[in-house]
């Protein structure tokens, strides 16, 4: 005797979170009731390990027909197939596109090509995370990429808005997306130790600072029209900012400038630090890097690179030398500030905007 | 042209792509209805067509209006090939005919396709616009209501009952139609969907019109049945009782004891005889005109004939015996005499309605299908008929009732053979709900019965009685005689006096037949039938005295017949009723006393016996009183006989009455000697007992528990099981048929664990063997959960099964009055933190004017319940009944998941149908839900499957009553009240 057929449907779906999470994880029906069994479900209950696979199937089969449903979550709420409460349908979407961060990762700034997805059982193998449970990740990232892509409007809240989002969530889902975009590099060994918050964060410096939708509303439609711009306003950095960037240079190759500079900087740091010595030996090196970083940036190949060199220009020769992160505040503080008070130099709000964002975003890289 | 339907289509959403070039589809809908066809524009290039049509209007005569549905056709507009069908929808127009029910249906609408299932949603409007008829010869019935419910619906009264209204219409079965073999699947399935609809209405119609005829204006209890006679056609027909319904003006009906749900449960007091039921008190059922016709619940002690309960239906005797003759009975008969057929469909009764109660009668009839001729005169099905509900009309008679309530008919088909039944409770009514007008001089100097145990007492003349039953006086009021077990197939009357708490009985059966064709097959299985009736009624009476209770209700007993086998499954729930004996323990002896070691094992298996009584009694918290004195007769019988009438007839016409009564073997002793017996322990004692928390019956309310939340769940569960070994023998047969029903159960258990304290309400089994050598169960759960096993023996290839179970569950919050005594894990934190999963759903939906889901247009919530209310609501209208057919089909089983997922996604998309229908109509709840039908067929190597499902139910509009008044039932209701009635005894 043999169970042919087993369904068990309620008119308001009712669904585990436990086995949502299995499901999710990418765990077999077998392996989901291994799973289940040893975290002691059958406790208390008199049932058997075959009740336990039934209810295991019926909720697997349950999540892969709602499966097409959150892949665009908007029609989730006016669909007719399930009755599912509001807040069980926040949780459904919520996890579904929750993400690993060792996952994520690993594919940061990578493109969302069908290439990237046939590396993912390498992926998979690297990570410990189920072959299935990177598919869904990778094909979460790739739709929300490809919706957002040709969408007008603020990033975060296209991307909540049509993927019904928390908060949080829909900023992870935008830094993945800048960078997916913008391709930078993540994968390199001297990145390593960054985690995906780290990159998050320093994307999300980067959406609101360097893009044209940074620019504000008001400034931002004007911008629009006058410009008739096509790029994605919070996707892709702003092309004129980019060019103005060049104009820094001038802060390393006048040599009075940079002296000056130096000097300005160095009376505001003595005593303070330390690692004061070290300071003052490495400035030109160190300013040269930050302002040829910023030089480069016109480069698509050059914006790519932009956290490597940020490690390698910088972040690596102020670690050897054993900076705090309490020096690094106060250097990049001074050295920001410090610029403002140079006469001959003329781009103060370029140099602002830029230094802004290299600053939290070395803060945030500046641990081991 | 007595009427104008109009329809307009808005718009679409989440179509189909159907032209993979542009990923999009050029879609435009065509509105038919009868012969007339309208079509909307094509909208070109969206899956979220906007049409906005005009009003599509269509004049039709009303008879059209009720046998046709408005078919919707959604398609793809191609320029170089045909159009593509994407969906259909089909609207039954009927609840706008009523000028009580809905007025408009307006909303989205799942487009379907037999081979694709829901594919998107299209939004219309369809309105119809009534003008009166006055031709007397009309053959519309339009404005006749018809209800699902099986008891006055809620906010209605019943002025009169007239009685049994029954109709079949019968057809061809366009599946085996010569023209199938060259049309195509989608095709084959829409014609009969469209045909199935078609007669439903034709029927519905019909049946309006006996109701006309008859004076009524609606009909309660509707039962509409499918039997797919594979070659020899298609059957649709329907029972169900005729009333005069009065619509009861808000605010009254709170105080109808009748209606109100939760505590069915009056007396926490010693029911003050009663005698004073005043009659403009009691305003549920009253004919106006008859104010005079008070309620005078009847004299027991005269009336009196006939047997006892058991299956028993019986004898002519009873007629004659009565020596002592009340008015009240030859009124009654009188009254009810006029009808052909003295039947009810009800289970529920308004108070006072039910007199006394005889016992279950039921008839089987085994017949050979042979092709429907002439679909017009369908003269044989109905003779079919006829004769079954003569011979119940009979049995009830002999039982000295006059009426049968609870009233079903159902038929099981396995190839060229069909088995015809028919059960209900044989009863004696209160003829003042039937007649208008009558005299009704029922000496109000006999002493009325209380209502809490006068349903109890013996109709029938008890120095009459064909065979011996252990009578004693009613351990209620002490006047009249009752028997010592009752079975029915009602619901517990509201205001019946319980002790302790109810509970799922179930007889399981399985016996083996040699596959035969034609008329041996015919005799072999009737020759089969009375066994397995007397083999189910002992196994019900053993289990329910091992459950230490005297009373079966809502008694449901299936038999299927498949190729080799014959399946019986027998529901019910078990109570102890107050007014009734306390029943016996079950001795076993051995018949060789002289063997020490069978002694012994004797000896521990009466010793298992005993404990588990022992704790059953604790379980259901059943502790009545020690009666003492003046008990005629001991209070534990030593005798119980049980007699068994039933009769079979079999195609050629033979009726034979068998007598099964045990002789002089008391029923209560088990012989162990007996391989039966052995067999009958075995299955006594391996139904696991249910986890705490778990309730579960297969009436509407579970008897003992007064406290529900209005978190409700309804279920459907199906399950398929191949047997193995083809040549089992009835031994492991039954094992393996009670085993898979434990299982269901154990699963159900398991999966709503989370709800506990939890009730399963109308659990409803059903069980079939598909073709061939399939056996298929199928179940009903709680509130008409019918979950099909298929069991397949070896190495078949054709199956198909289905379990589909619906389950409702209901919270019980433990209210205070709850003395420790064992209820199980109701601690007040339990309980609260159980309301809150089912309350959000709630919630949201009285909020649902006020907010709205993240997206817009949030989905109206609509809950679905086999139970005839929703606890803890009210219902304000009813809609009109929902009767949905369906038929899916698939050529890539494997690629939909293989039968599992295939049926998975089919039930879901039936109540996603449901649902949205109802939401239409303004509604959201369908109470009375049941899912009549689910056949279930595949073909594996061909990666081939079908299924039909038949739905129905009211769709009504509720409103959550405030806080306020659900706390008085809560009061209310609870243990004292129980152990009150225990009290007075």
């Amino acid at each position: 005797m043999s169970v042919e057929l087993d369904v068990f449907v309620v008119n308001t779906t009712i669904m585990d979170e436990e086995v949502y999470q299995l499901w999710l994880d990418g765990y077999t029906v077998n392996d989901a009731v291994k799973v289940r069994m040893e975290g002691g479900v059958l406790e208390g209950c008199d049932a058997s390990a075959e009740v336990l696979h039934s209810d295991t199937m019926d909720q697997y089969r349950t999540f892969q027909m709602c499966e097409r449903l959150l892949h665009s979550p908007v029609k989730l709420a006016n669909q007719l197939l399930f009755q599912i409460p509001p807040h069980r349908q926040t949780m459904l979407i919520e996890r579904y596109y929750a993400f690993d961060s060792v996952f994520v990762r690993e594919v940061l700034g990578k493109k969302l090509s069908k290439g990237t997805k046939k590396d993912l059982d390498d992926v998979s193998a690297k990570t410990g995370v189920t072959l299935k449970s990177c598919r869904r990740q990778f094909d979460n990232f790739k739709r929300v990429f490809k919706v957002v892509e040709e969408l007008k409007g603020p990033l975060v809240e296209n991307i909540r808005k049509h993927f019904l989002l928390s908060d949080n969530l829909a900023r992870d889902y935008a830094a993945i997306v800048f960078f997916a975009n913008n391709r930078f590099e993540t994968g390199k060994k001297k990145l390593h130790y960054l985690t995906f918050q780290d990159f998050a964060f320093c994307a999300g410096q980067l959406i609101n600072n360097w893009t044209v939708g940074a620019l504000g509303e008001s400034l931002r439609s004007a911008f629009v029209f006058s410009d008739n711009m096509v790029e994605d306003m919070d996707v892709d950095l702003e092309k004129e900012f980019l060019q103005d960037l060049k104009e820094l240079k001038i802060l390393i190759t006048d040599r009075d400038l940079l002296d000056q500079h130096k000097s300005l900087v160095c009376t505001a740091l003595r005593g303070k630090t330390k690692a004061f010595n070290e300071m003052e030996a490495n400035f030109k090196n160190l300013s040269r890097g930050l302002v040829n970083i910023a030089a480069k940036l016109t480069n698509t190949k050059d914006v790519r690179d932009f956290f490597i060199d940020l490690v390698e220009k910088f972040i690596e020769p102020c670690r050897s030398d054993k900076w705090t992160a309490g020096d690094m505040r106060l250097y990049l503080t001074h050295y920001t500030n410090s610029a403002h008070v140079l006469d001959t130099f003329k781009h103060q709000v370029v140099w602002d905007r830029y230094m802004g964002v290299i600053k939290s975003c070395i803060l945030k890289m500046y641990h081991d | 042209m007595p009427g104008k339907l109009k329809a307009k289509i808005v718009a679409g959403r989440h179509l189909p792509v159907m032209d993979r070039a542009s990923d999009l589809t050029d879609a435009f809908v065509e509105v038919k209805f009868g012969n007339t066809t309208f079509k909307t524009d094509v909208y070109p290039k969206s899956l979220n067509p906007q049409w906005n049509s005009e009003w599509f209007k269509f004049e039709v005569d009303d008879e059209d209006l009720q046998d046709e549905p408005l078919q919707i056709t959604v398609l793809d507009h191609d320029t170089y090939s045909a159009n593509d069908a994407i969906g259909k929808v089909y609207i039954d127009i009927d609840p706008l005919l009523s000028c009580e029910a809905a007025t408009v249906i307006s909303g989205w609408l799942p487009i379907y396709d037999t081979i694709h299932g829901i594919r998107g949603e299209i939004n219309v409007v369809v309105k119809v616009d009534l003008f009166n008829d006055l031709n007397r010869f009309r053959q519309s019935s339009c404005g006749v209501k018809f209800f699902c419910t099986t008891s006055i619906p809620r906010c209605y009264r019943a002025a009169l009952v007239h009685g049994f209204v029954e109709e079949l219409v019968v057809n061809e079965d366009p599946e085996y139609q010569w023209i199938d073999r060259i049309r195509t699947p989608r095709a084959s399935n829409e014609a009969r969907q469209r045909l199935i609809s078609l007669m439903s209405g034709e029927l519905q119609r019909k049946i309006g019109l006996k109701v006309l005829e008859m004076g009524g204006n609606a009909v309660v209890g509707y039962l509409q049945c499918f039997d797919l006679e594979g070659e020899s056609g298609l059957v649709v027909r329907a029972i169900g009782t005729a009333c005069t319904l009065d619509k009861l003006i808000p605010g009254t009906e709170s105080k109808e004891p009748v209606f109100s749900e939760d505590p069915p449960h009056p007396l926490s007091v010693p029911p003050t005889p009663l005698r004073t039921l005043p009659s403009s008190s009691s305003p549920p059922p009253f004919s106006p005109s008859k104010p005079c016709s008070r309620q005078s619940s009847s004299s027991d002690t005269d009336l009196s004939l006939t047997p006892k309960m058991g299956m028993g239906s019986g004898i002519s005797v009873g007629k004659e015996a009565g020596p002592l003759k009340t008015l009240l009975r030859q009124q009654a008969q009188s009254a009810l005499e006029q009808r052909e057929f003295p039947f009810f469909t009800l289970t529920c009764f308004p108070p006072g309605f039910l007199v006394h109660i005889g016992g279950v009668v039921s008839a089987r009839s085994v017949k050979l299908l042979d092709r429907i001729h002439n679909p017009d005169e369908p003269e044989t099905r109905d003779a079919w008929w006829e004769e079954i509900r003569q011979e119940i009309k009979s049995h009830a008679k002999a039982l000295g009732c006059h009426a049968v309530v609870g009233y079903s008919e159902s038929t099981t088909i396995c190839e060229e053979v069909c088995i015809l039944s028919a059960s209900g409770t044989a009863a004696m009514l209160n003829p003042r709900f039937m007649r208008e007008g009558s005299v009704c001089v029922y000496s109000r100097f006999d002493d009325a019965s209380p209502p809490s145990c006068g349903f109890c007492h013996i109709p029938y003349d008890e120095f009459n009685m064909p065979f011996p039953a252990q009578l004693t006086y009613c351990y209620h009021c002490r006047r009249q005689k009752v028997p010592d077990v009752l079975f029915t197939t009602i619901d517990l009357p509201a205001e019946a006096a319980v002790t302790g708490k109810g509970c799922l009985i179930q007889a399981r059966l399985c016996r083996t037949k040699k596959k035969a064709q034609g008329e041996v097959n015919a005799t072999a299985i009737s020759n089969l039938l009375p066994f397995m009736e007397y083999e189910l009624h002992t196994q019900l009476m053993n289990k329910l005295k091992l459950r230490c209770m005297n009373a079966l209700f809502g008694l449901r007993i299936q038999i299927s017949v498949g190729e080799n086998m014959l399946l019986g499954l027998a529901s019910a729930t078990g109570v102890y009723l107050s007014a009734l004996p306390a029943p016996g323990g079950i001795q076993i002896t051995g018949k060789t006393p002289s063997d020490l070691s069978y002694d012994q094992h004797i000896s521990t298996m009466q010793k298992r016996i005993n404990d588990t009584i022992a704790m059953n009694k604790e379980l259901y918290n059943i502790h009545p009183l020690e009666c003492i004195e003046e008990v005629v007769g001991s209070p534990i019988p030593d005798r119980q006989r049980s007699r068994l009438f039933r009769s079979t007839s079999e195609s050629s016409d033979e009726l034979s009455e068998l007598d099964l009564s045990h002789g002089k073997k008391d029923a209560f002793v088990l012989e162990i000697d007996d391989t039966d017996a052995v067999e009958d322990i075995q299955s006594l004692l391996t139904d696991a007992p249910m986890p705490a928390g778990f309730y579960s019956c297969n009436t509407e309310v579970m008897p003992g528990i007064y406290n529900w939340t209005s978190g409700l769940q309804m279920f459907t569960s199906v399950r398929v099981y191949r047997l193995s070994n083809a040549n089992l023998t009835n031994q492991g047969l039954n094992k393996i048929f009670t085993d898979l029903c434990e299982n269901l159960l154990k699963s159900l258990y398991f999966k709503l664990r989370s709800m506990i304290p939890c009730c399963l309400c109308h659990l409803n089994f059903t069980v079939a063997v598909p073709e061939e050598e399939l056996i298929q169960v199928r179940r009903h759960t709680p509130k008409h959960t019918s979950p099909i096993l298929y069991i397949f023996p070896k190495n078949i290839l054709v199956r198909s099964g289905e379990n589909e179970e619906q389950l409702q569950f209901s919270m019980e919050l433990c209210g205070e009055s709850t003395s420790s005594n064992n209820q199980p894990t109701a601690k007040p934190s339990v309980s609260s933190s159980e309301r809150c999963s089912p309350l959000p759903e709630v919630r949201s939906r009285s909020l649902r004017s006020t907010r709205s889901l993240p997206c817009g247009a949030p989905v109206t919530v609509v809950k679905m319940t086999p139970l005839s209310f929703l606890p803890r609501t009210r219902i304000v209208k009813y809609l009109g009944i929902i009767n949905m057919f369906f038929i899916r089909e698939t050529t890539s089983l494997r690629e939909e998941g293989g039968v599992s997922g295939f049926l998975h996604s089919f039930i879901a998309e039936v109540f996603a149908m449901v649902r949205a229908h109802v939401a239409a109509l303004g509604g959201n709840a369908v109470v009375s839900y049941s899912m009549k039908e689910c056949v279930f067929m595949e073909n594996p190597n061909k990666n081939q499957a079908q299924c039909l499902i038949n739905v129905s139910g009211d769709a009504v509009i509720f409103v959550r009553e405030s806080d306020q008044e659900a706390i008085p039932p809560l009061i209310m209701s609870g243990q004292p009240s129980t152990t009150g009635a225990d009290g007075t005894t």
